[in-house]
């Protein structure tokens, strides 16, 4: 009977994620959608609690105010511009949960001495997957936190040290199936796993972020999924697939916004030495501009497109952007956000940063529509952006980063680049943007700049 | 394989197939909120820590069971919190004769 009311519980619960991941399909429902999704999962958990092998509840509340002390500063306090590490610590915690819980069932079943294949095998995924997720997404915290250095790490014969460190870490997961009561075994399968998230993320610049967070997701999507196998339970399986279903579609969409394969992302170390710069630029004399000159134009421009890159978010100046943008339509002209699909750390950094500044939803406009518009465009301000605004990409067989889909910045009648310095961006490549003769270019810090156009804007 | 595991194989096909639908034609606007909302899901995972913190079958699986309980409950709650607070600032243009009022920024207070 308590079996039968618990299952029809995670019926419910999966009925309603599905619905809730339906309703993220539009602005306007994605939030009551996700409100249901909670529902379901308090009824999911509530039902659990009768599970008959549930027999004291002590560690439970220690662990549920625990959990619900960490989540709620994690859910409320957190801000916008911190997501993409927000995103993969909860990777970390989702995976260390999974891990944690194939160790105790194996050793449960160690305990009770009833050990099938099967089970062997889904408690082996699991803990793979999940303790190379754990390790990998904290490495993934640690970069984009600044803890650890962002730029690529490599050693020699990095890829075959990892290569041989799978392939043991698939040796242990055979034997296990063999002799599935060897515990040792079982527990360097964890470390290697381990060792392996730890180097498979090392490498990995930032710029190249959004993919492996996404592929971080997938993987904790898996691991859920084996759990479910491991336990009977198919909520898990549901929920994993999901889970995994997502982080495998967007790492694939960032990904093909970069131009590049899964294998080159993963293994390719971009930009981790100055070889990859050589490639030549058009060349030509960046042409400076102050405050005022720059703001003139905006204040008399008809249309204007604003390009946010990852600088917006590390100077937090989204809310100047917005000031900015709503000061030149009050004056009559009309502004767009252009969104770049890997501009940030995230996929979608840049939307929900836009959206936390007060910038309307309709205002941001996907690379594919708003590279139309770039022609009829008067000015196009660039604030933090760099590769994935360079033409270089187009017209550059030699660039490294050849053949990505860019924002057409360069259509546009003029161009202001909002900058911090000369310095080249992360991947080392030179941008024939910042040389180009309509160009101008306005040094400083993203937002005391735009502060400045703001108020130059109001004065005009 | 027994039939359970078949059944299983099944759920898991079919639940892929299912998200991949869904999931595909959700928008690039949304994607943030979209990794935020299916970690708060994937929490899921709570229900085979409550399990495990709760069968009292000795102190290893009692301790890994009460900080995987840690673990899956901070992502709920913080997971759905995130989502919710993220979608709340999703807004659409307003009428034009509200536009002047708020320019103050008092929208993102919360």
């Amino acid at each position: 009977m308590t079996e039968t009311v618990i299952q029809v519980a995670y019926l419910i619960a999966a009925f309603l994620f599905i619905t809730a991941l339906r309703a993220l399909g539009r602005p306007d429902s994605a939030r009551r959608g996700m409100q249901l999704a909670a529902f379901g999962m308090a009824v999911a958990v509530a039902a659990t609690l009768l599970h008959a092998r549930i027999v004291t509840y002590e560690w439970i509340a220690i662990g549920a105010v625990l959990g619900a002390a960490a989540g709620y500063p994690l859910g409320m306090w957190v801000p916008m511009t911190a997501m993409p590490q927000r995103i993969a610590l909860s990777h970390a915690f989702g995976a260390l949960a999974a891990t944690l819980v194939g160790v105790g069932e194996y050793s449960h079943d160690l305990a009770v001495g009833a050990i099938t294949r099967t089970h062997v095998l889904a408690l082996s995924f699991e803990v793979l997957l999940g303790s190379l997720t754990v390790t990998g997404s904290a490495m993934a915290f640690g970069k984009l936190q600044e803890i650890l250095p962002g730029r690529p790490v490599t050693f020699p014969y990095q890829n075959i040290v990892n290569l041989v460190l799978v392939a043991a870490g698939v040796g242990c997961l055979a034997w296990l199936i063999a002799y599935p009561i060897d515990a040792r075994v079982f527990v360097s399968m964890i470390v290697i796993a381990a060792v392996v998230g730890v180097l498979f993320v090392l490498p990995i610049g930032g710029a190249d972020m959004p993919v492996v967070v996404s592929l971080l997701n997938s993987y904790a999507g898996l691991a859920a999924v084996a759990t479910g196998f491991a336990i009977d339970n198919n909520i898990l399986i549901i929920v994993g697939a999901l889970d995994g279903l997502s982080g495998l579609i967007l790492s694939l969409a960032m990904s093909k916004a970069m131009n590049r394969s899964f294998a080159n992302v993963l293994f390719g170390a971009f930009g981790a030495d100055g070889s990859v710069a050589s490639a030549e630029a058009a060349g030509g004399e960046m042409s400076e501009t102050n405050s005022e000159n720059a703001a003139l134009r905006l204040a008399y421009a008809e249309r204007v497109i604003m390009v946010p890159g990852y600088g917006l978010a590390v100077s937090q100046a989204q809310h100047q952007m917005r000031e900015l943008g709503e000061l030149i339509q009050k004056r009559g002209g009309e502004v767009r956000y252009a969104i770049h699909p890997v501009a940030g750390r995230m996929p979608g950094h840049m939307n929900v940063l836009l959206a936390e500044a007060g910038v309307p939803y309709d205002k941001l406009i996907d690379m594919d529509e708003i590279n139309e518009r770039f022609a009829e465009t008067d000015v196009a301000v660039v604030v933090g952006a760099n590769d994935v605004v360079n033409p270089a990409a187009q017209t550059n067989r030699a660039s490294p980063i050849f053949g990505m889909p860019i924002l057409k910045v360069a259509d546009a009648k003029s161009v202001l680049v909002l900058k911090r310095g000369r310095g080249k961006g992360f991947s080392g490549v030179d941008n024939d943007l910042f040389v180009d003769p309509k160009t101008s270019m306005l040094f400083g810090d993203a937002r005391e700049s735009l502060l400045d156009l703001g108020a130059e804007v109001k004065s005009a | 394989m027994t039939a359970m595991q078949t059944i299983q194989l099944f759920v898991f096909l079919l639940a892929g197939f299912v998200g991949f639908q869904t999931i595909s034609r959700i928008p690039p606007l949304l994607h943030t909120p979209l990794m935020a909302a299916t970690n708060a899901i994937s929490g899921i995972s709570l229900v085979a820590s409550l399990v495990l913190a709760g069968s009292a079958a000795g102190m290893l699986a009692t301790v890994l069971g009460t900080i995987a309980v840690a673990c899956a409950v901070t992502n709920i709650v913080g997971g759905f919190l995130i989502t919710d607070r993220m979608l709340a600032m999703f807004k659409r243009t307003e009428p034009a004769e509200s536009k002047l009022a708020d320019t103050t920024g008092a929208s993102h207070h919360d």
